[in-house]
């Protein structure tokens, strides 16, 4: 077997150097790649580059880098949290880029400060409620769904899950850590049903009556909306979207993002493909194929995500989710949020 | 020692080399669940006191119920089910005979998909009760899907096969001789099968219980989709979400100590009783017909676990696939197929050539260090598979790094990773992964080819090589074929590994029906997994024809 495996990798290695093109650029990405193929083979079309593609879970494409260290072929590292982008940057996986197109293309506040990743879509956390139960008067902040008049009527999925990490994280900034331990169990106390599922699937519930209210990002919501299944449009028109904490710090938003990989082979290439994302055709593409809300001022939002109108956004730096990432969960954990 | 074991030991030398070789497999296909173990020796910093306090004593219960409820479920209908179709005769027997093995081809996660969404909350049986009655969610109550029983089931239902088709082949072995005496002695169906088949059927029984409990132990798509914390999902956010490979690797070697006690069991029930039987496959022979309720509860209990195991799950599939499929059967689709299939295939034969080299060489007799490879290579099927890839992952890494690290120095030219990202070494952790299953089948049947038929061969001076090709293949024919079409449709199914290992570019039906079904669109996600119950389909009923036949 030992002779096999070495003379597969070797014809492998020999099958990949006669078909290598003069340019190519290698990319691990988190996003699915229904959500991201599409706009590399854009790239690929428009500059002639070869983009080669492995998509996977956040986690375990890190654990690959790691693994892979300076021989890794990777070049860009697409993933998804500001937490995951924050925890491949302490770990010695991305290079800084300077680029005055990155720059111009993304708010200062959507990428990192020394220019480790920049962020390319945003997707707000917001409450989904039943329009035939629950006024968006009820309704106010995160905070507030601890209140016991909410007993039995919260949804959210399980704390493994990065998108409430990074929301936990958020309000260990903003309140402390005592006050959000108190906040986590007043939600747990209040839910309709253990955490299961994924965000659709509490917004699936909120419609059925299992709940009236819960926490999911945006672009669920847009995903429902816009579907093709009937079953899936009637439950967005059972529920709404609302955007807490206005007011105050606003609502939780996170990133999608990318970065230049430390030992990138192809880094021009890489910083090409980086500025291709960030700009408009790419832009828009993100925002037409999973309703999310383009990072680059003036990109064109999808029918149902420009309907919800401006709000507004935490202003949180996104690097405090990856640093209080390690509370959240212990906190998670403490409180009984599975 | 037996008397036999001076004319069984390899004297020539390639013969030694060929005692060898298994040792150097079984070795190459432990170092990945080796390496996890070593993680053990690293500090694992503060998380470990935390896990303890808060999270630790339900993954210990949640896990302990999963294997009760599995290894019950999975014993009770795969060797009921087994046991109705190998020694009576009622209608709808020929069918079932090789349907009750479809559950296969469905990757456990897609029957828990199609579980919930029929049977949750928001589903269409809930909601067709609460508008046919009027009744709101306090007014009645309705079992939980999503929840530790739910997934006791989804389990049961895709796992009871592997049993079901050792203990088959185990009660057709045994029929002529044993049960003839037992009804010689007045005993009827029902007191033949509890009173000589099944403690004659044990090994097989057993194996097959500790296959599906193995692989409910590594499960991770449907214990996390339905919201019950095991082993697997804590090992999963300690290492992927806390980053503590350290701790997760603790958790995974506490997880072994699980996978340990099953085997032990195993093999305590087993102790030194050897199960041969003087004829082959004569149970055609000798049937009970039933008639009347008797037939028709029969033939209900074998349509049980078919339905509900399969024509069910995948009708609510297909339901889901009827609006999208035209969108997701794109020409992209057909080389997700052809990948998929290749390299099911390549590890297939692969995993059986292995399996029969380490089985025959624990038969002629293994070193100390053949026997414990062989013993830590079963165990990849039972850790969770993304341990057992980031396991493979850092193996093959860390030599790509050796071999850079040499050519760098000596020649002062980078090599890059030869091995890592590239084909061999996907199959490599599929090898890891689904060589218990090979092994076991392999074994299963080693065990019915007696020793004195070695011993036999070998004084008339067949050199071992002979034996093997000419008396051991043959009658082992069955049990080879079994052991490729179990590893070719577990590696259809498999995620885990080909996630984090696929070299760039190269994509499976499971990932794509993965990826889509992770992202909330079920109805995107049925197509390709109905391709991979398509795929897996032809060799379910292969099997099953053979299986008819009387051969697997």
């Amino acid at each position: 077997m030992n002779r096999i495996a070495i003379s597969c990798a070797v014809s492998a290695a020999f099958a990949v150097a006669a078909a290598a093109p003069a340019a190519e650029v290698n990319v691990y990405s988190a996003r699915k790649e229904a959500l991201i193929a599409p706009i590399l083979d854009a790239f690929s079309e428009e500059t002639g580059v070869a983009v080669r593609l492995v998509t996977g879970n956040a986690g375990q494409l890190h654990e690959r880098l790691l693994a892979e260290g300076r021989n890794s072929p990777a070049d860009l590292f697409v993933t998804v949290d500001a937490g995951n982008l924050h925890r491949a940057r302490q770990a010695g996986l991305l290079r800084p880029v300077r680029s005055d197109v990155l720059d111009a293309a993304v708010p200062a506040r959507w990428r990192d400060p020394d220019g480790f990743w920049f962020g390319l879509s945003l997707r707000a956390r917001v409450l989904v409620y039943a329009v035939d139960r629950v006024s968006p008067d009820d309704l106010s902040t995160y905070e507030a769904l601890a209140d016991p008049i909410w007993s039995d009527r919260v949804l959210v999925r399980s704390s493994s899950n990065i998108y409430n990490q990074s929301l936990i994280a958020s309000m260990i900034e903003a309140r402390g850590t005592a006050a959000t331990e108190e906040w986590a169990r007043g939600l747990v106390a209040n839910l309709a049903r253990d955490p299961k599922g994924g965000d659709t699937d509490q917004i699936r519930a909120v419609a059925a009556g299992e709940g009236d209210v819960a926490i999911v990002n945006t672009y669920y919501y847009g995903g429902l909306a816009a579907s093709a299944d009937p079953a899936d449009r009637a439950a967005a028109d059972a529920t709404r979207p609302f955007f807490p904490n206005r007011g105050g710090r606003g609502t939780h938003v996170n990133i999608s993002g990318a970065g230049v990989c430390a030992h990138a082979p192809n880094a021009a290439e890489a910083v090409a493909l980086l500025e291709y994302l960030a700009g408009e055709t790419a832009q828009a593409a993100f925002a037409a194929l999973n309703h999310e809300i383009p990072v680059r001022a003036g990109a064109p939002s999808s029918d149902i995500v420009a309907g919800w109108g401006a709000f507004e956004m935490d202003s949180l730096p996104l690097a405090v989710l990856g640093e209080r990432n390690r509370e959240a969960i212990e906190l998670a954990d403490r409180a009984g949020w599975r | 020692m037996p008397a036999g074991a001076d004319l069984r030991r390899p004297k020539r030398v390639a013969a030694r080399l060929l005692a060898a070789a298994p040792t150097a497999i079984a070795a190459a296909v432990s170092a990945p669940v080796v390496v996890v173990a070593a993680h053990l020796f690293l500090p694992a910093g503060d998380v470990w006191p935390h896990l303890v306090d808060t999270v630790l004593a339900r993954y210990v219960a949640n896990t302990l119920w999963l294997l009760l409820g599995v290894g019950l479920a999975t014993f009770v209908l795969g060797a009921g089910a087994a046991w109705l179709c190998a020694m009576c005769r009622f209608p709808g027997r020929a069918i079932f005979e090789w349907a009750l093995l479809l559950p296969l081809a469905l990757p456990a996660w897609a029957i828990a998909y199609a579980y919930a969404g029929m049977f949750e909350y928001a589903g269409p049986v809930q909601t067709a009760l609460r508008e046919a009655f009027g009744w709101t969610r306090r007014d009645y109550w309705f079992p939980d899907i999503r929840s530790l029983g739910g997934a006791v089931m989804v389990l049961s239902l895709a796992l009871y096969p592997y049993v079901y088709l050792l203990a088959r082949a185990a009660f057709l072995d045994q029929s002529v001789c044993a049960l003839e005496i037992g009804r010689t002695l007045g005993r009827g169906a029902w007191r033949g099968f509890a009173g000589v088949a099944l403690p004659l059927a044990r090994p097989a029984l057993a194996g097959g219980v500790a296959l599906a409990l193995m692989e409910a132990l590594s499960d991770f798509g449907t214990v996390d989709y339905y919201g019950v914390d095991t082993f697997a999902t804590g090992i999963y956010r300690t290492w992927f979400a806390l980053g503590d490979a350290g701790a997760a690797a603790q958790l995974s070697a506490v997880l072994l100590i699980f996978v340990f006690l099953v085997l032990a069991a195993e093999r305590w029930q087993r102790r030194r009783a050897r199960y041969h039987h003087t004829t082959g496959r004569a149970g055609r022979a000798f049937a009970w017909r039933l008639s009347g309720w008797r037939a028709g509860l029969a033939a209900a209990a074998c349509f049980a676990p078919l339905a509900l195991g399969f024509l069910l799950p995948a009708g609510r599939l297909a339901a889901w696939a009827v609006p999208t499929w035209r969108d997701r059967a794109d020409a992209a689709f057909g080389a997700l197929a052809g990948t998929s299939f290749l390299l099911a295939a390549l590890t297939a034969l692969l995993a059986v050539a292995a399996a029969l080299a380490v089985a025959y060489a624990a038969r002629l007799g293994l070193g100390p260090v053949g026997r414990a490879a062989r013993r830590i290579a079963g165990l990849g099927y039972a850790v969770p598979g993304s341990v057992v890839a980031v396991g493979a992952l850092l193996s093959l890494a860390w030599i790509d790094h050796r071999i850079d690290g040499f050519a760098r120095s000596v020649f002062g030219v980078s090599t890059g990773l030869i091995v890592t990202g590239g084909i061999a070494a996907l199959v490599f952790a599929y090898l890891v992964r689904f060589l218990a299953v090979s092994m076991n089948a392999v074994d299963a049947a080693f065990v019915r080819v007696t020793g004195h038929m070695d011993d036999a061969a070998r004084t008339l001076g067949a050199a071992p090589a002979r034996v093997l090709g000419r008396i051991h293949l043959p009658l082992l024919r069955g049990g080879l074929l079994t052991a490729t079409l179990l590893v070719f449709v577990d590696t259809m199914k498999e995620l885990p590994a080909t996630l984090i290992l696929r070299p760039f570019d190269v994509n499976t039906l499971a990932v794509r029906a993965y990826e889509l079904a992770s992202d909330e669109r079920l109805a995107d996600a049925a197509t390709p997994a109905l391709a991979i119950v398509a795929a897996g389909l032809v060799p379910v009923v292969l099997l099953g024809r053979a299986v008819a036949r009387g051969r697997a």
